[in-house]
């Protein structure tokens, strides 16, 4: 087997890093599963952490602190069969916190080796979130407050299948890692070394005291039977196989003349939970029915349950440049959350504008032309009012006639839900 | 002849599969969520990728991931999801990364409505990145603007090998409107220009006679690297000031001096007006609305309309504006573009109107803003 190691460009670590043994033990892997340089993708992340790609000839991705596992992600969905192995410091572990999260839950079948060095190497010795909180580092105090993160425990809690700890200078490192690259799902090693050229100026960190660290935490060698289940990409690929093909929006057959020439506005103010956007969608349609151009504009909080719902239409032979309400032809005042929500329209209005006024509905004073509707004691719904204004104003030949009506009703709805409404609705147009 | 119903998030989202968009990743946002959830719909049952990113930052990793891996790649938000992008557009740009943005803009600053439009991140689109090297940034009036000027962002960015975004705004992109789709115009796909054979391979080597490097995808026959750090052709970190000089210039030149073959725009020159209004995005239709009124009453301006909004399209500014005494920019927000168009029109008298407040800018203030 050959080494996959840049022989042009050998390891500049410190001398005693750590590093540099995982970069031999991480090489010895690949030559044993008998990996070429273009079947692995190195992910490296920021820090000392982040020259690991460099040093080997493989595919590498080197980008932002803390995201490395987000592009590990991007380059394993896109191609299945790349072995894509991260490496990223105790600082991207803090700063990337929740993407590991995310990988943990999403287990796509890639490695992660946290190289925990319990500081920032490269920007100057600062606590990172696996700082014991005696040691003494480039961050004053700031250490001694927090409680370091045992990144193991974390990741197993977050579903993460394959975790085990691991110490730089264990003989069978490369087994663990060979371990982890062949064990399909998210595999996770947590390794402990040291880092001389930055902790060890203050502290005292040893092979046998990472042993010691090792022994006393939670043992985690490998498999977390709790956690273990399909691998995502796998999964991805089954169910994306069995989602139906999204057909394109429908085309809509011009059949009828519209009851009225020149652009008709058309504005429902109502509450939530009244389907007013269905409402407008309908009548959309049933302009599109009429060869007509439309433009529809909805407002609603964003509390969706809750709160005004206002739809805006535009029907016009012409191609409709503005989508703002100018002049409207009619005003469907449903529920006074939508009336208080547009109150200074109501003074502008001419006899020109029909406002279709529900019974306990109180709008502002208007010159408009307001006819009354009281839908309630026709026993319709509160959530079919909006539905039933349409009906009143095919009923009166207003933007809109039967035949449109109905064949919007039969674009936009089937089976039983186009009985119910059909009938409900035919039942309005005939008290018209 | 037979009309669809399509909101403008919708039809990028159809765009851009038509572009040949392999994958998509997206946090959910008020007004572009249409889009992942469009997507979503569209993309898998085919083959493709969607993913639901735990934030903004990682929906923009994703995006890089998958184009290093050779796949055409896309997101969407808003204005505070792209605050978050802005790391990632840095190495996209820096990287040479093909990706498209569709930003539905919405009115901010910060969280601001999530359910009212705004154009105002036109500039922070620009200049939301480390190191300032341009993007490409189309901005749609309607909603068959979404469709075509998707797939051109798609075409431009595995040319260019930058980002490309998609300025849309809430009134356009969760506005429905009638459209023939048959008639829509699908500009030729285009994908970006393979590395020739040339051993070793050289992931920042312009290819012969262009300024853009040829592309081998992460995961293919020959390993390929990728770094976000200053870097020379071999795609290791470089400290030589001259080789660094090249690449940004380099960077810097392959977008901006080619704006002229994507400078989009739609203009309405009237023969015996002094005044031409110049705007984008949804405030075009109310200025179009407005050109008719006035030219109807005889008192015609010119307009025009820019698609093509970064980099500035200089010379068709000035071509276009050549006849006007004085321009009136008009944009949804307090002055953005505005500022371009007084540096590239030092001779003009240029005026501004401007809003920010939710609503839309209608026809009668633009034509107070040209008869004030
Ligand atoms: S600073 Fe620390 S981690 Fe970085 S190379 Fe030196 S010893 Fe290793």
């Amino acid at each position: 087997m050959t080494s996959l190691l840049n022989k042009s460009r050998p390891p500049v670590f410190c001398p005693g890093c750590g590093y540099d043994l995982i970069l031999h033990a991480l090489d010895k892997s690949f030559q044993n599963m008998g990996l070429q340089g273009n079947q692995i993708a190195m992910v490296s992340d920021i820090g000392c952490s982040g020259l690991f790609d460099t040093f080997f000839n493989t595919h590498a991705l080197h980008g932002l602190h803390g995201r490395a596992l987000t592009y590990a992600a991007g380059l394993k969905l896109a191609r299945p069969e790349l072995q894509v192995v991260t490496t990223m410091g105790d600082g991207g572990l803090g700063i990337g916190g929740a993407h590991l999260l995310a990988a943990c839950r999403r287990n796509l079948d890639m490695t992660l080796l946290i190289l925990n060095n319990f500081n920032f190497g490269m920007t100057g010795g600062q606590f990172s979130a696996t700082t014991p909180p005696q040691a003494t580092v480039g961050s004053g105090f700031l250490n001694a407050l927090e409680r370091p993160m045992d990144a193991g425990t974390v990741v197993a809690a977050a579903g993460a299948p394959f975790v085990a700890r691991a110490s730089a200078y264990q003989k069978d490192l490369s087994a663990l890692l060979e371990q982890a690259i062949r064990f399909e799902g998210f595999s996770v090693i947590d390794i402990l070394g040291v880092c001389p050229g930055r902790y060890l100026k203050q502290n005292k960190l040893t092979p046998k005291l990472i042993d010691q660290i090792l022994r006393e935490s939670e043992p985690l060698d490998g498999c977390v039977t709790k956690n273990a289940r399909s691998e995502y990409g796998r999964c991805y690929r089954e169910q994306a196989a069995r989602q139906k093909v999204a057909s394109p929006p429908a085309k809509v057959v011009p059949r009828f003349d519209p009851p009225q020439s020149g652009r008709q506005e058309v504005i429902f103010l109502g509450a939530a939970g009244q389907r007013i956007l269905t409402a407008g969608e309908v009548l959309c349609i049933a302009g599109l029915t009429a060869g007509l151009k439309i433009t529809q504009k909805n407002e609603y909080n964003i509390t969706v349950l809750r709160g005004p719902s206002i739809s805006e239409l535009i029907l016009s032979p012409e191609e409709i440049d503005y989508t703002g309400i100018i002049n409207p032809a009619v005003v469907i005042a449903l529920a006074p959350d939508g009336v208080t929500r547009r109150k200074d329209m109501f003074a502008q209005l001419n006899q020109n504008t029909l406002v279709l006024q529900v019974s306990g509905v109180k709008i502002p004073s208007t010159q408009a032309q307001v006819v009354p509707v009281d839908f309630k004691a026709q026993g319709i719904k509160k959530s079919d009012w909006a539905l039933a204004a349409l009906a009143t104003l095919a009923g009166m030949n207003k933007v809109l006639t039967c035949q449109m009506l109905d064949a919007a009703l039969e674009e936009r709805f089937k089976g039983d839900t186009l009985k119910g409404i059909s009938e409900l609705l035919e039942k309005v147009m005939g008290q018209k | 002849m037979e009309l669809s119903l399509l909101e403008g998030n919708e039809a990028v989202a159809w765009g851009a599969c038509h572009a040949g968009c392999h994958f998509f990743a997206g946090y959910p946002i008020t007004p572009a969520t249409s889009i992942l959830n469009t997507m979503l719909r569209i993309l898998p049952p085919t083959g493709g990728t969607v993913l639901q990113a735990e934030d903004e930052i990682a929906a923009m990793g994703y995006c890089i991931g998958a184009s290093m891996a050779g796949l055409k790649v896309m997101t969407a938000t808003s204005g505070p999801g792209l605050s978050l992008f802005s790391e990632h557009i840095s190495f996209a740009i820096g990287s040479e990364i093909p990706l498209v943005i569709a930003e539905v803009q919405r009115l901010g600053p910060s969280t601001g409505s999530a359910t009212r439009g705004a154009d105002g991140d036109i500039q922070f689109m620009r200049w939301g990145n480390s190191g300032g090297l341009p993007v490409i940034v189309l901005a749609p009036v309607d909603v068959k603007d979404c469709f075509t000027l998707t797939m051109h962002a798609f075409n431009l960015a595995e040319e260019y090998r930058c980002p490309v975004f998609l300025a849309s705004n809430k009134e356009i992109g969760l506005t429905r409107e009638s459209v023939d789709l048959d008639g829509l115009e699908r500009p030729t796909v285009m994908s970006r220009l393979p590395a020739g054979e040339d051993i070793p391979f050289f992931p920042f080597k312009p290819l012969p006679h262009k300024e853009v490097p040829g592309f081998l995808p992460i995961g293919g026959e020959v390993p390929v690297r990728q770094t976000s750090s200053t870097h020379g052709a071999e795609g290791y970190i470089t400290i030589d000031s001259n080789e660094i000089a090249a690449t940004i210039q380099r960077v810097k030149n392959k977008v901006e001096t080619h704006v002229d073959r994507f400078s989009f725009a739609e203009t309405l020159i009237e023969p015996d007006a002094e005044t031409m209004v110049l705007t984008y995005g949804v405030t075009a239709r109310a200025a179009h609305a407005a050109y008719k009124e006035l030219k109807m009453v005889g008192r015609p301006f010119s307009l025009l309309v820019l698609k093509t909004l970064w980099p500035v399209p200089e010379d068709l500014i000035r071509k276009e504006t050549r006849k006007a005494k004085r321009v009136v920019v008009v944009e949804m927000n307090l002055g953005q573009y505005v500022r371009e168009i007084e540096r590239i029109l030092k001779d003009k008298k240029v005026d501004f109107l401007g809003q920010m407040d939710g609503r839309l800018i209608s026809p009668d203030q633009i034509k107070e803003a040209v008869y004030d």
